[in-house]
């Protein structure tokens, strides 16, 4: 079987910075991933060159065995392989019904209808609000984006891409300025999530890292480092030298 | 609020899309001219034309976020295109109205493929430069448009072979009012609907579209046409009542002006448009009379006022105004 998701040399530079170098790496499906590297590794670049946000300058991306690299970014959502993004990337006036409605249409091809009021729509409005229950988030649901605590907003970015219904999904840090019990709540939901889907986050928290990823992929410059499972990282010389040295250092 | 807050989503939904007895209100006004203000039903007709184009703008600029300094471009096509074949012998209004929505819909078709690809000052630059570009094609176009002279000759049948365009603006005014009313059902069916949830998704955040599977330019280039088939509808109803049609209805003041009518009011709630023009028209028709142009003065402050102190227009400081009314009750 193929891989879920699965990348040949790619590579990206915007003059001389090189950003991506040779990147191959492959997600079998079901698994749950975990990309890591310093700040300025090329971690959200590479979310970027997998979406379709940038292109790349050449490289192979594979979803599901079939060939995506030309593909404009909301074909590649169609197809399911979808993102969430490190900065809130939210409506701020639609209530969260309302925004996860609207991905539920998009996806069911509705999104065209002038003519027919939303709540025609029943199926999709139960869906949405299935999806905002799965994540706690259905006592929020009437209520304006941008007036919600920050952790929930952070949790409505994986509602939008659920409502996708992802094959792979891509997490850019999901906890990113969440306070430290809240993101562990946050890594509870994001466990839960269906086996069906491929998961692969970014994430600066080593304990979360290891807890809930079954492999790691360690990213510094622009390179693959490292691949392997949370034990054989975390033995790796080199690894805790470029990472986890520099960071146990900086927070010791 | 607590009411919504145990409402199931589709409850939820309904309720949104609910007509409210303010709008009913709203409308049921509209009727108060004809035994009001009798001797007004010619500014009163072109009140409700002025709505019908805010109310086009509104669906590009309010819903959809395209800012667009150019829409006189289509007002003017729908107004040249229906009074062009009123002029030729064809003086049918029903089906001159749609011959002139239809052309601006086309042009404006023509031009979604390209204002779909931009945003923000391009945009401007752009819808601009296509306003101007028409007015002086049609300046230069004598022969056709009558250029700065205007469009002479333009002779309207009765409505259905019954209602006489009168001096009184009667039937021009009831007239403008069901084409006006009509546009509205189905502008204010576009927002409750998937389509418009999406138009608002593109307002709100153009990244996160496609991130979602959408494909944003498909749903500008739609609203862009719908918009441009409205404001060639209005174009054509004043084409119509007034019988005549000059380069002004192109220009870059209308533009402007439309533009001006959208931000008091507010946009993005459909009824800015509305109130706007109602405003802008009456205080046009008072200040006016003796300075034609110092008027602009008082339009100038109120828009610096307005954008400094209610950045959603005058309806959305009356919304703010009336949530907080409420929360307090």
């Amino acid at each position: 079987m193929s891989a879920a998701l699965a990348t040949r040399g790619l590579d990206k530079s915007f003059g001389s910075l090189v950003v991506a170098r040779g990147i191959e790496f492959s997600l079998p499906h079901g698994a749950r991933y975990a990309l890591i590297g310093p700040n300025g590794a090329g971690k959200t670049t590479l979310i970027n060159l997998i979406t379709g946000m940038l292109r790349p300058d050449s490289g192979e991306i594979l979803l599901g065995g079939e060939p995506i690299t030309a593909l404009p970014p909301e074909k590649r959502v169609s197809r399911g392989l979808v993102r969430t993004f490190q900065i809130n990337t939210l409506f701020p006036h639609l209530t969260p019904l309302e925004a996860v409605t609207l991905a539920v249409c998009e996806r069911e091809g509705v999104a065209r209808t002038w003519w027919r009021r939303v709540s025609a729509y029943s199926g999709a409005l139960d869906e949405a609000h299935g999806i905002l229950s799965s994540l706690m988030l259905d006592a929020d649901c009437y209520r304006p984006t941008r007036e919600l605590p920050y952790g929930r907003q952070r949790l409505l970015e994986i509602a939008l891409a659920l409502a996708t219904r992802p094959k792979v999904l891509l997490l850019d840090e999901p906890a990113a300025g969440v306070p430290r019990d809240e993101s562990a709540e946050l890594f509870a939901a994001i466990g839960n999530l269906s086996r069906d889907i491929t998961v692969l986050f970014i994430e600066h928290d080593m304990n979360l890292v290891f807890r809930f990823a079954s492999r790691i992929i360690v990213m510094v410059g622009g390179r693959v480092l490292r691949e392997g499972s949370p034990d054989e990282i975390a033995a790796d010389p080199r690894v805790r030298e470029v990472y986890l040295g520099k960071s146990h250092a900086r927070h010791g | 609020m607590s009411v919504t807050a145990v409402a199931s989503p589709h409850a939820y939904m309904q309720a949104q899309a609910r007509w409210t007895w303010i709008e009913v209100a709203f409308w049921l006004a509209t009727f108060l001219p004809f035994w009001l203000f009798p001797d007004y039903l010619v500014l009163a007709s072109q009140i409700a034309i002025t709505a019908l184009f805010a109310l086009s703008l509104d669906l590009i600029l309010g819903y959809a976020g395209i800012v667009s300094l150019g829409h006189a471009a289509f007002f003017g096509l729908g107004a040249y295109t229906a009074g062009l074949v009123a002029k030729h012998g064809w003086g049918e209004p029903v089906s001159g109205l749609m011959l002139g929505a239809a052309v601006a819909g086309l042009v404006g078709y023509a031009a979604s493929l390209i204002v779909s690809r931009f945003r923000h000052l391009a945009l401007i630059m752009i819808t601009l430069g296509m306003g101007l570009l028409l007015t002086e094609l049609a300046n230069s176009l004598h022969w056709l448009t009558g250029g700065t002279d205007g469009l002479q000759g333009v002779k309207m049948w009765p409505i259905f072979n019954k209602f006489r365009f009168d001096l009184y603006g009667y039937t021009a005014y009831s007239y403008s009012l069901i084409v006006l009313f009509l546009c509205f059902l189905v502008a204010r069916r576009i927002i409750n609907s998937p389509f418009g949830l999406s138009l608002r998704g593109i307002r709100e955040n153009p990244l996160r579209m496609p991130a979602l599977g959408a494909s944003s330019r498909s749903h500008l280039r739609k609203i862009y046409t719908i918009s441009a088939v409205m404001a060639g509808t209005a174009g054509a109803l004043l084409a119509q009542t007034t019988e005549t049609v000059s380069l002004e209805v192109l220009g870059f003041q209308r533009s402007a002006d439309v533009l001006v009518i959208l931000i008091l009011g507010g946009a993005g709630r459909l009824y800015g448009g509305l109130i706007g023009a109602i405003i802008f028209m009456v205080a046009r028709d008072q200040f006016s009379g003796n300075t034609p142009q110092f008027w602009y003065f008082w339009i100038g402050a109120l828009l610096v006022a307005v954008v400094m102190f209610l950045p959603n227009g005058i309806l959305g400081g009356l919304a703010k105004l009336s949530s907080a009314w409420r929360s307090k009750a």
